[in-house]
């Protein structure tokens, strides 16, 4: 447990990142580092994209799994990795 | 009903009964008519008429009336009205759930019915009965001239004759009997046909409304992915049913340690679910930080090299450190086989006088931020090894004499094994271990080489290592000189040995007083041969990937030196200017090794190029006290690794003119060798082959070791 927290802590402290948030199956985030309206939105969004991006690797092969999503925006740098409960979701800020 | 009353009129006229008969004809009407009112319509009435039809018997009790009585008139009305219909009928109402008064009440009522079925004498129906009968056919002609006769009569003689008839049924047949001679005939009257129909029962609707039960519209597709994981999950359950029957009897002591494992779990569960996923995310935002760093990894290339002519340098890439590591020393590195982006650090310190802690750490390429392992030690490590073939298994040799195996599949801190006192544990640091192929029982095996002055071979057996000693360095030549009591305080003190790659049995080992011993496995008590190598304590020993007979050596005497194991002095010598820590053979190249020295410099030699200076010697590290103290170049891409003396780990890049790859077709002239000022025995033909071999390796990527 204390090495995932330790993780998650280094995640955060690392150079660039602007935001941690921990989604669970529901889409409802159970963790964060941002504030509570940003959370909401990262969250409810990027768990539907997850959601249908998995279907989509899926459908292509069954046996096959999402392990990893990254969106490269103008500004940030947006990283879903998404776990058989959990989704971790991380911004960042790549030219920082 | 005007019929019976105007025949007995007619009769009253007809016989020759006076006034009080008609005045009690009239008087019976008058109480018939009472009667009427009183009984209603017509009761009883036509029943009357015929008993009074025949016997007009006057009543002793009648009243005599007079004349003016009977003349008065009596008016009375006949309505349509039933009395005896009831007035105040309620019948259910199915509608509104209540008795309700029925408004139309039937007046009619009906007190005789009959059908009459009489015949016409004349008509032919009667004649077929007459016949059917056997009747004779002159009662016809008879009849017929009565009922002429009758026509001649008056209607009212007609009634009469009919009523007669009608009133005498029971005389007629009698009649027709003696007429028609003894036969019997029907009762022609006495016949009376009745249909009736039955009520029929009232037909009955009835409804009512139930509250619709609950529903809901559910709709869904099914993917092919979908129907995998239910497929799989179907799987899974009967596999784990089969389980559950065959681990039945020992499963209630699990289930207590399982149970509590959930206990404990139960809290943490919601976060360490994220554990890989983290680790990958780690890794991305790493990359993310360290993208130049990556491209340059993976794209740069000096271009500067193509004017240096020979030259080369080394582009610093990533630098590996943990806080935690900082004091420490950098006293192995190991690349892991399988991985090639993963290797290990040991460390330690090489200070007498600072002994302490050490520490196991494992580190990625992908990310150099923190280590992927870590495990921490009471006592320094002095050197590791991974198994080639089982990258999960770590040998490690501690600085108290311990050798040890960490696995990393294992959860926990401590080494799965771990040389005790009692089993032969090394009494002086460990400075070399490495593993060798499995034993003819198949238990892994690996050798340590320490102060001591003994080689041993440790064999990991269920849950413990076996050791045997291999060899004793002694410091004469042979050990077997000498008693056996007198050979401790003259041990030599190994610090580094190296396995030879193809022949098994063969091995060299470095000492601390500088020499170098050629052993095998089989002779424990005899060195196959000696070399004065060097003045100070050999650091490394290694043969060459690609050449059987070259090794290199190197040792705090400055020197690197370069041999071949059957001749007993060095084919190069080459001075570095500071205490040489390790050196190590390119696995690309032949005649490439590179070595660092205590003054912060890596030093690369290309044989093939320059036989007497390095092509590239660059100090890499920031502050000009650190000192190199390990090297190793990864096996699949062009970098080297050089650990310190401070617990950094800095990774470089090889130039172009670095991993240069030897050239069969190219002889080396021989006028490059006769310049060559270092005491070298390599001849041309010897050149040749060493490219031969390199060339043939690299292309197969599999070294000649079987």
């Amino acid at each position: 447990m204390a090495e995932v927290e330790e993780t998650l802590k280094r995640i955060q402290t690392h150079k660039g990142v602007i935001g941690t948030i921990v989604v669970n199956a529901e889409g409802i985030p159970i963790r964060t580092t941002l504030d509570n309206s940003t959370t909401v939105q990262y969250a409810g969004l990027l768990h539907q994209l997850t959601i249908k991006a998995r279907s989509t690797v899926r459908d292509i092969d069954p046996q096959n799994d999402l392990t990893f999503l990254r969106i490269r925006s103008k500004k940030h740098e947006i990283m879903v990795a998404p776990d058989k409960e959990y989704l971790l979701i991380v911004i960042q800020n790549p030219s920082e | 009903m005007p019929v019976p009353q105007k025949t007995g009129a007619a009769k009253a006229k007809q016989g020759p009964n006076s006034l009080p008969k008609a005045t009690a004809s009239k008087g019976t009407k008058a109480a018939s008519k009472k009667k009427d009112d009183e009984d209603g319509a017509d009761l009883g009435e036509g029943g009357e008429d015929w008993t009074q039809g025949k016997t007009l018997v006057k009543p002793p009790d009648q009243l005599d009336l007079t004349e003016a009585e009977l003349k008065e008139e009596f008016t009375r009305i006949l309505t349509a009205n039933n009395p005896h219909a009831p007035q105040n009928i309620v019948r259910y109402s199915f509608k509104e759930r209540s008795y309700k008064a029925v408004s139309s009440v039937d007046q009619l009522a009906v007190h005789f019915v009959l059908d009459g079925n009489l015949l016409h004498r004349d008509s032919d129906e009667a004649r077929r009965q007459r016949a059917k009968q056997g009747l004779p056919e002159e009662n016809p002609m008879d009849a017929a001239v009565e009922t002429d006769e009758e026509k001649t009569e008056t209607p009212a003689a007609e009634a009469e004759e009919e009523a007669g008839e009608e009133g005498g049924a029971e005389e007629r047949p009698d009649s027709v009997e003696v007429k028609g001679g003894g036969q019997k005939a029907a009762n022609q009257f006495n016949f009376s046909e009745r249909a009736s129909q039955t009520l029929n029962n009232p037909l009955r609707e009835r409804e009512c409304q139930t509250e619709p039960p609950p529903c809901a519209n559910f709709s869904a597709t099914a993917n092919q992915w979908e129907i995998y994981d239910a497929y799989l999950e179907e799987l899974h359950k009967q596999e784990k049913i089969k389980e559950k029957q065959k681990a039945l009897p020992t499963k209630k002591d699990e289930d207590k340690g399982k149970k509590k494992m959930m206990m404990v779990e139960m809290q943490s569960d919601d976060i360490s679910k994220v554990s890989k996923a983290a680790k990958i995310v780690e890794r991305m935002v790493n990359q993310n930080t360290f993208d130049d760093i990556a491209q340059d990894f993976k794209y740069f290339e000096d271009a500067s090299d193509e004017f240096r002519d020979q030259e080369g340098t080394l582009l610093p890439l990533w630098k590996f450190q943990y806080d935690k590591a900082k004091r420490l020393a950098v006293t192995a590195l190991c690349w892991n086989e399988n991985n090639r982006d993963l290797f290990a650090v040991g460390l330690g310190s090489y200070d007498f006088t600072k002994q302490g802690r050490g520490m196991l750490l494992f580190y990625s390429l992908k990310n150099p931020t923190y280590p992927e392992c870590t495990y921490h030690t009471t006592t320094g490590l002095m050197c590791l090894d991974i198994h080639p073939k089982l990258p999960h298994l770590v040998a490690v040799g501690f600085y108290d004499g311990c050798v040890g195996v960490y696995s990393l599949k294992e959860e926990g801190t401590q080494p799965i094994y771990k040389s005790t006192a009692k089993s032969g544990k090394h009494t002086d640091p460990v400075w070399q271990v490495r593993w060798q192929g499995d034993d003819m029982d198949h238990n892994h095996n690996f050798f340590s080489v320490s102060s001591d002055g003994r080689v041993v071979s440790w064999t990991l057996v269920k849950n413990e290592l076996v050791y045997t000693d291999i060899i004793k360095l002694s410091l004469e030549g042979s050990p077997s000189d000498g008693t056996e009591g007198m050979q401790l305080p003259t041990m030599a003190c190994g610090t580094s040995f190296d396995f030879h790659k193809q022949i098994d049995y063969l091995f060299l080992v470095g000492t601390e007083e500088g020499k170098i011993h050629k052993c095998s496995k089989a002779y424990s008590s005899q060195f196959l041969q000696t070399y004065d190598a060097h003045n100070m304590a050999v650091d490394a020993v290694k043969w060459n990937h690609f050449h059987p007979k070259v090794f290199i050596s190197c040792s705090s005497d400055w020197t690197v030196k370069i041999w071949d194991h059957t001749i007993d002095t060095p084919m190069f010598t080459f001075d570095l200017n500071s205490a040489v820590g390790d050196v190590a053979w390119s696995p690309y190249s032949s005649t490439v090794f590179a070595a660092v020295t205590s003054d912060g410099r890596v030093h690369v030699f290309d044989l093939s190029i320059n036989k007497y200076e390095a092509i590239c010697q660059q100090p890499v590290v920031a502050k000009k006290k650190t000192k190199l103290t390990h090297i190793q170049f990864n096996p699949e891409h062009p970098i080297v690794i050089v650990g310190d003396d401070r617990g950094y780990v800095n990774s470089l890049k090889l130039s172009p003119n670095l991993r240069k790859k030897p050239k069969v077709s190219r002889p080396r002239p021989k006028g490059t060798h006769n310049g060559s000022a270092v005491h070298s025995p390599f001849g041309p033909s010897m050149i040749f082959l060493f490219f031969f071999i390199s060339f043939f390796c690299r292309h197969s990527y599999i070294p000649i070791i079987t």
